[in-house]
């Protein structure tokens, strides 16, 4: 088990470099230091000094990936690939163009962007598989075709339709909640139900529908039968049976998104006021400053990574046929 | 060289692969027919009513999409016949045809149907300035007294629908002569089976879906011509009109794209499946971090770069239409390159799958080589899995567009799109009365358009995937 982590963890390695390069190559390479100067200057004051300021001011005032003057390693060192994208690996991000260390927006902002992210998870989770629990029970009814139609309609709606419309009705026209802010602690509870609720309703319509398929395909097989042939209740053999199948699939489609609940949902976040990451990063496209964003891809695909590697462990946790080697 | 017209056609990127596009489907359509095989699934779609009312609305989606990528620019009326001068304003036969929409303008925003702008101004009355609410240019200009725009309204709606009715009932029977003689029975035998839903495919869906919808735009067409259907935004432009434009960016965003996934996502995704070995390793490297990657962040950079290019060769686009095509095509570029990874592992464990299948292996000992087998044997076999995937990602795609435009990295905030319209009017909710309208209309015809992709593609998934085998 143990050899497995450190395989996997050994593989991420290149794939984590891959990212890398590929960022690197975007920001640097193909949009050059004096392009992202020149936009972020404006017409304006675009002088070839201004330019120069900016980027020695940024710390891009270096050779890309070989700096011939230096001498020894800091040849190697003393470039832009190395200090902007190398340091990523051991999470030195940097400063964003207000001036402030990245890596410190980062930790604060993790908390806004969890408290958020996190109950719409494990909420939405329990909610759909409710509801595509109930569309199995009454399968092959009207009430279940009704059901489906009703997740294909949730579905086509806009998720920023979700977020208007409850922002709009439950806080503007009924007073309900409070429309956008954060604050931590208790007192914190009231900012954050608006937004968990409308991440809940916006995901019912896709989690139910394919959290249904998959009951579907559960309660299609053998064991199922052989459960009922037994005399079995419908009842006991969809919650004894069809759900604890059915969930391996579920939870471990669900675990690898988990890791990346940390960045937050950038569109809630923003239409929300909340100080978590997902804003952090809308405002960083905004702004064009490229510094955050870079750091933001990083931090999404190493995640992603962790997400993938906790996905291989997770199988062999629950479905004890899988063995790890 | 059009000396002789008073336009010039404007062929721009998106329009010419959207031709393209067209001209593919309509080939790969007479290739199906020929084939009793591909027919055969097809049946099963266009036996499903959700699935062929679907059909309807998108078709009708499209052709207004399609209308709207015949580009022009108009000549200008004093320029000379030899050396004829050109407006800088492309226009589409889209535009020509809804000519009165686009150009009867309003000083700013106006409540759908209203006769009245929508904010109080100082008004000349009977030699006195009051402040009122002044009346519209056109909105409604017809009528003398505001008692009169509830009974006019109703009267132009009714009217409509009736048009729409009696249209739809012309078609009805047309389709029942064409049909009792194709079938060679009368027309009362056929009427009959239509009745009773006897026909083999859902006639009476389809009957009244058509009566349905030309009832609705025939009442949508008599209220245009004297009102704002949809109310006028913050320009006093025709919401209604802005609605309908933003059709073809949707679709756009929802075929080309996709068209930039399939080689992507069937090249890589067969050759990692059927070679296996290093080829496998190389590709599943490129998609774990192409994946690995946010997506939006991934857009958000490229459109970034995409910006920075077209900021410094402005001299290559002549028109303000040209640079915000690029965009738009830049956007579908980028989209498609960072969403084939998840068909293109699709395509992988299916082709892991077949080519271990003894037809295969056959096909192998004889000394077939890779290129036949692929072609003859895996991608015939995993085609229904490109289909739905292509149906399934363009609502999604629809979608997409909306949240990339208010993130900043969307269309051209110059060009018509849904996103665009919710972008641009989301502020405005915090008004005193609430500008709802234009968030309305945006979210309508998205739903409306999003909603019969994701009915036709579940039929086309149901008719499609052999799993399923024909129930639910």
């Amino acid at each position: 088990m143990l050899a497995y982590i450190l395989r996997r963890l050994l593989y991420a390695i290149p794939i984590l470099i891959g990212v890398n390069l590929l960022t690197f190559a975007l920001f640097f390479v193909v949009n050059t230091p004096d392009d992202m100067a020149r936009l972020q200057l404006g017409a304006k004051h675009v002088t070839p000094e201004a330019i120069e300021r900016w980027k020695a001011e940024h710390g891009y005032d270096k050779p890309l990936m070989l700096n011939a003057a230096a001498t020894g390693s800091a040849r190697l060192t003393d470039t832009i690939f190395f200090q902007h994208s190398a340091a990523m690996f051991v999470f030195e991000f940097g400063k964003g163009d207000d001036g402030r260390s990245i890596g410190n927006e980062i930790r604060t902002r993790m908390g806004p962007s969890l408290a958020i992210a996190l109950p719409v998870f494990v909420i939405g989770l329990m909610v759909n598989v409710t509801f595509a629990l109930l569309m199995v029970f009454f399968r092959a009814t009207y009430l279940d075709l009704w059901g489906v139609v009703l997740c294909v309609v949730l579905m086509s709606i806009s998720g920023l339709f979700y977020i208007i419309a409850g922002q709009y009705f439950i806080a503007k026209l009924w007073n309900l909640l409070p429309i956008s802010g954060f604050a931590g602690g208790i007192d914190g509870i009231r900012f954050i139900l608006l937004p968990v609720l409308v991440g809940v309703v916006a995901g019912i319509g896709g989690g139910a529908r394919w959290y249904r398929t998959i009951f579907l395909e559960e309660i299609g097989k053998d064991y199922v039968r052989t459960a009922r042939a037994k005399g079995l209740g419908e009842v006991r053999v969809l919650f004894r049976h069809v759900l604890k199948n059915g969930m391996i699939p579920i939870l471990t489609g669900a675990v690898v998104v988990m890791p990346l609940l940390f960045m937050g949902s950038l569109i809630t976040e923003s239409f929300f006021g909340i100080p978590g990451l997902g804003s952090y990063t809308i405002d960083a496209i905004q702004a064009q400053d490229f510094a955050v964003v870079r750091a933001m891809v990083f931090l999404g695909s190493f995640l992603y990574i962790v997400g993938l590697i906790l996905t291989d462990i997770s199988y062999s946790l629950v479905d004890p046929r899988v063995r790890l080697q | 060289m059009s000396a002789a017209f008073n336009f010039m056609p404007v062929i721009l990127w998106t329009d010419a692969l959207i031709f393209a596009l067209l001209a593919a489907v309509l080939v790969l359509v007479w290739l199906i027919r020929r084939q009793e095989h591909l027919r055969a699934p097809w049946r099963g779609v266009a036996q499903r009513p959700m699935a062929m009312g679907a059909a309807l609305v998108l078709s009708v989606f499209v052709v207004i999409g399609l209308l709207d990528s015949l580009h022009y620019r108009a000549k200008l009326p004093d320029s000379p016949a030899d050396a004829p001068q050109y407006s800088v304003e492309v226009l589409s036969v889209f535009d020509a045809l809804v000519e009165g929409l686009r150009t009867r303008q309003e000083k700013t925003y106006s409540a759908p149907l209203a006769m009245q702008l929508y904010a109080k101004e100082f008004v000349q009355r009977e030699g006195v300035t009051v402040r009122d609410y002044p009346r519209l240019q056109h909105g409604g200009a017809h009528l003398a007294h505001a008692d009169e725009r509830l009974p006019d309204i109703a009267g132009r709606a009714l009217a409509g629908a009736a048009q729409g009715a009696l249209a739809g009932l012309l078609v009805f029977a047309g389709l029942a002569v064409w049909q009792a003689r194709r079938s060679q029975v009368s027309v009362g035998t056929w009427l009959a089976a239509w009745r009773g839903g006897r026909l083999g495919w859902p006639a009476r869906t389809v009957v009244l879906m058509v009566t349905a919808m030309l009832m609705l735009g025939g009442a949508l067409m008599q209220l245009a011509a004297g009102y704002h259907v949809f109310g006028t935004d913050k320009v006093g432009q025709d919401v209604l009109y802005i609605s309908l434009k933003s059709i073809r960016t949707g679709l756009v965003i929802g075929t080309l794209t996709t068209l930039v996934t399939l080689p992507l996502a069937i090249g890589f995704g067969i050759a990692a499946g059927y070679f296996r070995g290093w080829v496998d390793d190389v590709i599943q490297y490129i998609y774990t971090v192409l994946n690995s990657i946010p997506g939006v962040l991934l857009i958000a950079a490229m459109i970034l770069i995409v910006q920075v290019y077209i900021e410094s060769n402005a001299a290559l686009f002549d028109t303000a239409a040209a640079r915000a095509d690029i965009r738009l095509l830049a956007l579908c570029l980028i989209m498609g390159v960072t969403s084939w990874t998840g068909l293109a592992r699709l395509l992988r464990g299916e082709s892991l799958k077949l080519r271990t299948l003894d037809y295969v292996e056959a096909a192998r000992a004889f000394g077939v080589s890779h290129a036949r087998i692929i072609s003859r044997h895996i991608f015939p076999n995993v085609f229904h899995l490109v289909l739905i995937a292509m149906v399934l990602d363009f609502s999604g795609l629809v979608l997409a567009e909306a949240v990339l435009s208010y993130v900043g990295v969307g269309v051209d905030p110059s060009m018509y799109s849904w996103g665009n319209m919710i972008n641009g009017a989301r502020l405005e909710l915090a008004r005193e009365p609430v500008v709802w309208w234009q968030l309305v209309a945006a979210f309508a015809f998205m739903f409306t358009l999003v909603l019969a992709a994701n009915l036709f593609a579940d039929g086309v998934r149901d008719a499609f995937d052999p799993r399923l085998g024909g129930r639910l």
